[in-house]
């Protein structure tokens, strides 16, 4: 049993990584727009790339 | 053959027949016409006062895009802009229709931007940023922040519950029984005291009016069960309800967001038409310079100028100019009606062909279009205040919930001899169970599965309960311009015409955006030759051929006078080494009004026809499409008449309709429809507003709607179902957390299963 004591910490952490990631993604406005982003990824880029940095931040 | 290399020539110049054809989505053929109609865009005081400045000196603007309907749209607008200088951000939210623009003021102003935009067809709206941060999108953001909370406390605490049950039936010792314990309370407590303040907030709310709802028993649960494991933790027994807890949360927060986000999106909808109906007026200046103005600001006296294409912003009187109005939206009358110095003017209506200017006569609130508005607004106070399913249900099952588990508890303790913890522990084990996670998630799974399917569609639902009222219609009350009809008439006579002259006709029309002309050119393609064609307000239009003045218009201009004259609209052609030649047009039914009517009916629904237009017109159209029950002449109020009528007889009416003078009767009704192209006062207030040019979205929605509330049965059904089995074993205390979770996750899986079979039937149906 002594194998939880460092089991626990582990499944905890990996869980609280995915709560942060998914808390980011919310402060980011990836969940603004749902219908948007599924279409996107069809979307032809144009010729060279749009400034993708700036288009997700606020 | 000559007919064959006229179409070839028309292929081959696609520009010029833009105009003719009707628009059927956002992209380029109404770009062209938006471009015509639309000559002034949006100057900087349109939006002054949207503009919002940011900290770094950028400043943004949102907008409502009017006609973004499909995906593409995304790359058209998006690439129209980004290349600009000093462009810091656009992005356009298609779930929303609006489009965020930032930019650095130092390098750009926002009117090359928004003219980019408007160039490529779109009509932009500027929208208050006072209305973006609205209570409800920040309420949204909690609850996804509480929802990833309490799943990532459900999916921890749940992998330690599952270590200690098999840890029961084989060799766990208490010490690492208890360990887990304290692991899980340490997690659950505080996901619980976090992810659990939406239901606190609102139970606290109720109960200090004296009330109680779903999320008394909801907050109740959560907190005693988790109180109570937390001192079964501290005596080291065997059970302890941590995992319950969260789970339950999480399971109710789903249902409670999935709910969120569908009247969110409904409260989208109708903001941005809020938006639109703000548009601003031109006015003319004594010194004869222009400004715009919002229509709010307008004054009598004021002296206005509409542009061809334009809405008419306020009544008033024209000063100069002539052309004609299409008054079609605020009375049905489907034929533009010549208007000349000192006629008076709606507001609502639509400019034709030539430029006005009029005086203002009425204060905004005493134009004929406030007074709609007002009929409207006193309509739908008198509206019966719909309470929505899952509320009613809630209302008898909460005061159940609470008895049975007050009952379980007192029972327990005065007929065994265990200790009170344990009698507690069996109630809380009787409020877990009946909790209503299969119920929260019923309506909601379902809704959001059918408003997703309409939207697909192009049905937009604007309000959240409109699904479950219109799935009750049993009468649908039709409109006839613009909603039966197509509102733009259509040649009916081209068979008995010379092709000759119908090809003459329909190259001179082509300069024309009467809608008679364009009707016909619509109808004929014509030969695409160049003419200088002059048009003359009110009278149609004429061209030099051959030495010879060609006159395409009215019977009298065109020098027809034999007393012939019947209610048809028409045109003539004449001036020619011909004998003057007669086109009849009509307004003609939608393509499939009489199949969606022959629908409706198969659905045991019945229709009815209320319209403003001539009787004769009415009574014609309603036999062509076997309505037996119709009324032409109809004022607004008198379409509101009938609609209490039908209520009084006990139906449940649907209005669906698109004129101003349909805008009272559509907020009377129980239900209401209306198409895109509708007045914006209409499509404020009705409660699903469809695309296209086809009628049948009408059939689709309603039949949406009812497999919809047959699923959200269904579901009920379900949710007993499993509290008749559940609750029996939780009251006689037999319920472990193990039971108590499969039993939760169970139903709750379930449910949702149910509710995604919408869309499975649909797509086996919709082929």
């Amino acid at each position: 049993m002594s194998a939880l004591v460092y089991l626990i910490p582990a499944a905890l952490f990996l869980g609280l990584v995915g709560l942060v990631a998914f808390l980011w993604a919310l402060r980011s406005g990836q969940f603004e727009d749902l219908d948007g982003a599924a279409h996107r990824i069809l979307l032809d880029e144009e010729e060279e790339e749009p400034r993708k940095g700036q288009q997700n931040k606020e | 053959m000559a007919e064959i290399s006229a179409d070839l020539t028309s292929a081959a110049k696609p520009a010029a027949e833009d105009r003719a054809t009707p628009p059927l989505c956002c992209p380029a053929g109404m770009a062209v016409e938006l471009a015509q109609i639309d000559d002034s865009g949006l100057r900087a005081s349109d939006f002054a006062e949207q503009l919002r400045q940011h900290e770094d000196g950028s400043e943004s603007l949102t907008l409502v895009v009017q006609n973004l309907h499909c995906p593409s749209c995304i790359r058209s607008i998006e690439s129209a802009v980004e290349k600009k200088a000093g462009l810091l951000k656009a992005r356009v939210n298609l779930s929303t229709r609006r489009l965020a623009l930032r930019w650095d003021p130092k390098q750009t102003t926002a009117e090359p931007l928004l003219a980019a935009v408007e160039a490529r067809g779109y009509r932009l709206v500027p929208l208050d940023p006072d209305q973006l941060e609205s209570a409800e999108a920040a309420e949204g953001r909690e609850l996804l922040r509480a929802m990833a909370v309490a799943g990532f406390a459900a999916s921890n605490v749940m992998l330690l519950s599952v270590a200690v049950w098999s840890g029961l039936a084989a060799d766990m010792g208490p010490a690492t029984r208890t360990l887990m314990h304290w692991v899980s309370a340490m997690i659950a407590l505080p996901a619980v005291a976090y992810a659990g303040r939406p239901f606190f907030r609102s139970a606290l709310t109720v109960l200090r009016s004296g009330h109680t709802n779903m999320d008394v028993p909801i907050s109740l649960a959560v907190i005693l069960a988790a109180g109570m494991s937390l001192s079964e933790t501290l005596r080291g027994s065997e059970h302890v309800f941590f995992d319950a807890s969260v789970m339950l949360l999480f399971f109710l927060l789903i249902g409670r967001f999935l709910d969120l986000r569908l009247r969110g999106r409904a409260r989208s909808a109708a903001e941005n038409l809020t938006a639109l109906k703000a548009t601003a007026a031109t006015v003319v200046a004594a010194d004869g310079s222009l400004r715009s103005l919002p229509i709010n600001r307008l004054k009598p006296g004021m002296t206005v100028a509409v542009a061809a294409g334009e809405r008419i912003p306020m009544d008033g009187e024209v000063l100069s100019g002539r052309s004609e109005v299409d008054a079609s939206l605020l009375t049905g009358e489907s034929l533009p009606q010549p208007v000349h110095e000192g006629a008076a003017v709606y507001a609502g209506t639509v400019n034709g062909g030539g430029a006005l200017r009029i005086a203002v006569t009425a204060l905004p609130d005493e134009s004929l279009l406030a007074e709609i508005v007002r009929l409207m607004e006193s309509a739908e106070q008198s509206r019966d205040r719909y309470v929505r399913l899952a509320d009613r249900v809630a209302r008898l099952y909460a005061p159940v919930v609470h008895l049975l588990a007050a009952a379980t508890f007192g029972g327990w303790l005065a007929l065994s001899s265990q200790p009170w913890q344990d009698s507690l522990m069996i109630a809380i084990a009787v409020l877990i169970i009946t909790c209503p996670c299969a119920l929260g998630l019923a309506v909601p799974a379902v809704q959001v599965a059918a408003v997703g399917r309409l939207m697909k569609q192009g049905i937009l639902v604007k309000s959240a309960d409109a699904l479950e009222r219109l799935a009750q219609v049993d009468t649908v009350v039709f409109d006839k311009t613009g909603t039966l009809t197509r509102g733009c008439p259509s040649l009916q006579n081209a068979g008995s015409v010379d092709p000759a002259l119908l090809a003459l006709a329909a190259d001179i029309a082509r300069y024309s955006r009467h809608p008679l002309a364009r009707a016909l050119s619509r109808a004929a393609s014509g030969t695409n030759r160049h003419l200088s064609v002059q048009e003359h307000a009110g009278d149609g239009l004429s061209t030099e051929i051959d030495g010879r003045t060609i006159r395409l218009g009215r019977r009298g201009w065109c020098g027809v006078d034999d007393g012939s004259a019947d209610a048809a609209m028409e045109l003539w052609l004449s001036g020619g080494d011909f004998a003057p030649q007669r086109f009849t047009f009509n307004d003609a039914p939608r393509a499939d009004a009489a199949e969606v009517i022959a629908a409706l009916r198969a659905r045991g629904i019945a229709v009815e026809l209320l319209s403003g237009d001539r009787s004769g017109v009415v009574g014609q159209l309603a036999e062509d499409l076997g309505i037996e029950i119709w009324r032409g002449d109809c004022r607004p109020a008198d379409k509101i008449a009938r609609l209490e009528d039908l209520k009084a007889e006990g139906r449940r009416t649907a209005m669906i309709g698109d004129g101003l003078n349909d805008a009272p009767a559509l907020a009377t009704a129980f239900a209401s429809l209306s198409p895109a192209e509708a007045a914006d006062v209409s499509q404020i207030a009705a409660d699903i507003v469809f695309q296209g040019e086809r009628l049948s979205p009408v059939v689709e929605a309603i039949g949406t709607a009812r497999r919809a509330r047959g699923l959200v049965f269904q579901n009920f059904g379900l949710a007993m179902l499993y509290n008749l089995i559940a609750v029996p074993i939780a009251v006689a205390g037999f319920v472990t957390p193990l039971i108590a979770a499969a039993a939760m996750s169970g139903s709750s899986i379930i449910v949702t299963a149910n509710a995604m079979r919408l869309n499975l039937k649909s797509r086996n149906e919709g082929a």
